[in-house]
């Protein structure tokens, strides 16, 4: 089988950068990118929504600092194809298994950049808004939150772009994004390099373009950080 | 019999490790590929994170570069090597994963070498070292816990991309993961799932071990803060001053 796949990657011409290929098959291409985008949000979505009360919890109960830091190394030395076959098993070839994966992933970025940004708040400030009579909600939607902006900004820019990245995975249950123009689309079908390249490019293109978003976002959410430049 | 009864049976037959593409011979070739790209990986990034550390040039380069590889997908470039002539030869892999392992160890000795007290290099010069002393004798060991994080991050992310590798033409571990999906064979899925996790738990350890040994000076007890040992000024601070090459990364 392998020398037959050989011959006809001999036989037929099979170039890197095939604008043709692009041209033609669009309406198969963007069904793959809308799931690569609707795996990414949801994923860093529900990431943001568990990682925010845990980080708070670690910031108040300190004693939960240390343990929910190291189990989330833990979680990130494991390789995400055997992640994916981890969870595999009990929610079948579904995007439920990529999602629940990927907000794992996105888990241990999100937690510790906003567990820092917390942390970083000082304690001066603290002091002051209580003197000025905060109250504990208040102060942590007032005070502790604008200040921690930047750093779960940042948090959650460097989750995207891993999460983007990593959808390609998904290819293993089946559910990945453009890892199945990659993969399935080119890899499996005779080797064929043009949805390999263009996957490539997409994933990449969307990684930078999400980030962009998300550091516009950020610049606006904090004009404060802009003041005298 | 449960999934996980399943995936221990399957562990627990050596035949299944023995015979010919079996555990044993798919852990051989993870470990080759995974082994020679991260010595690739130190050999091009040590001399160019020291060279730009010291000199204090092309910070930005070295920084840029690990946030950039970021937005890579391993697998987008393992695919691509191979599918290049030397697609079927363990070179593909082993091109793709050194890719990978320059960024986190430039970065850390790039960052640990600047981040050296100038004032230490300023005694060091008083003493009458040169240039080669300084950075053998006062940077390198001063430099060394980021130098070591660096490569501890590059192993553990080779001997996971290792795996991807299966999903091509590689004969790694994942091989495991692949066929027990192909065949709907869940426990053999999780028995490859459990080497791989393991195998990559154990590169970060060993790893971690190996930078303990070699980091000069006070040491600190690996995971002491897990008991609550440390107090939370210090852990803040630790957190807060991650270096850029050590912001976690999943590891694909």
């Amino acid at each position: 089988m392998r020398v037959a796949a050989v011959l006809a990657v001999d036989s037929a011409p099979n170039p890197w950068i095939n604008f043709g290929y692009l041209a033609d098959n669009w309406d198969r291409i963007l069904p793959y990118l809308g799931q690569h985008i609707r795996l990414t949000l949801i994923s860093v979505l529900i990431g943001t929504v568990i990682a925010l009360p845990l980080a708070v919890l670690a910031r108040r109960i300190r004693l939960f600092a240390a343990p929910i830091l190291g189990l989330s190394t833990l979680l990130y030395t494991i390789p995400s194809l055997a992640m994916f076959a981890f969870i595999a098993p009990y929610t079948g070839l579904s995007p439920t298994t990529v999602i629940i994966g990927l907000v794992l992933y996105s888990l241990v970025i999100l937690v510790r950049n906003f567990l820092a940004g917390l942390q970083a708040v000082p304690d001066e400030v603290r002091e002051a808004a209580r003197g000025m009579g905060y109250g504990p909600a208040r102060m942590f939607l007032k005070v502790e939150l604008p200040l921690a902006l930047p750093a779960f900004m940042t948090g959650l820019r460097v989750a995207t772009v891993s999460t983007v990245a990593l959808v390609t995975v998904g290819v293993i249950v089946g559910q990945g994004g453009l890892g199945q123009l990659i993969i399935v689309e080119g890899f499996r079908r005779n080797y064929f390099k043009a949805p390999i390249v263009f996957g490539t490019l997409l994933c990449i293109l969307l990684a930078l373009v999400l980030d962009q978003v998300l550091a516009f976002t950020e610049r606006r959410l904090t004009p404060w950080t802009r003041r005298g430049t | 019999m449960s999934i996980f009864e399943r995936a221990l049976l399957y562990l627990n037959d050596p035949v299944n490790w023995t015979r010919r593409n079996g555990i044993l011979e798919l852990l051989g070739e993870h470990l080759t590929i995974a082994g020679l790209s991260l010595l690739f990986g130190m050999l091009i990034a040590l001399p160019l994170g020291i060279w730009l550390g010291h000199t204090g040039r092309g910070g930005g380069f070295a920084v840029g570069l690990s946030n950039v590889s970021r937005a890579v997908p391993t697998l987008a470039i393992l695919t691509i090597l191979a599918v290049t002539p030397i697609g079927f030869t363990i070179w593909a892999p082993v091109i793709a994963l050194t890719v990978f392992a320059i960024p986190p160890i430039l970065a850390n000795t790039y960052v640990g070498f600047r981040e050296v007290d100038r004032d230490v290099i300023e005694a060091a010069r008083a003493m009458g070292m040169d240039t080669g002393e300084v950075v053998r004798k006062a940077e390198l060991p001063l430099a060394m816990p980021l130098i070591m994080t660096g490569i501890r991050t590059a192993g553990v992310q080779v001997v996971a991309t290792a795996t991807l590798a299966a999903l091509l033409a590689g004969g790694t571990l994942g091989r495991l993961i692949r066929s027990g999906f192909g065949t709907q064979d869940y426990g053999v899925v999780l028995a490859g799932a459990l080497l791989v996790a393991l195998l990559a738990i154990l590169t970060e350890v060993v790893l971690g071990s190996l930078g303990w040994v070699l980091t000069p000076g006070q040491k600190y007890i690996p995971f002491a803060g897990l008991f609550g040992r440390r107090n939370s000024g210090e852990a803040s601070a630790a957190v807060a001053k991650l270096p850029v090459g050590d912001v976690p990364r999943p590891v694909t």
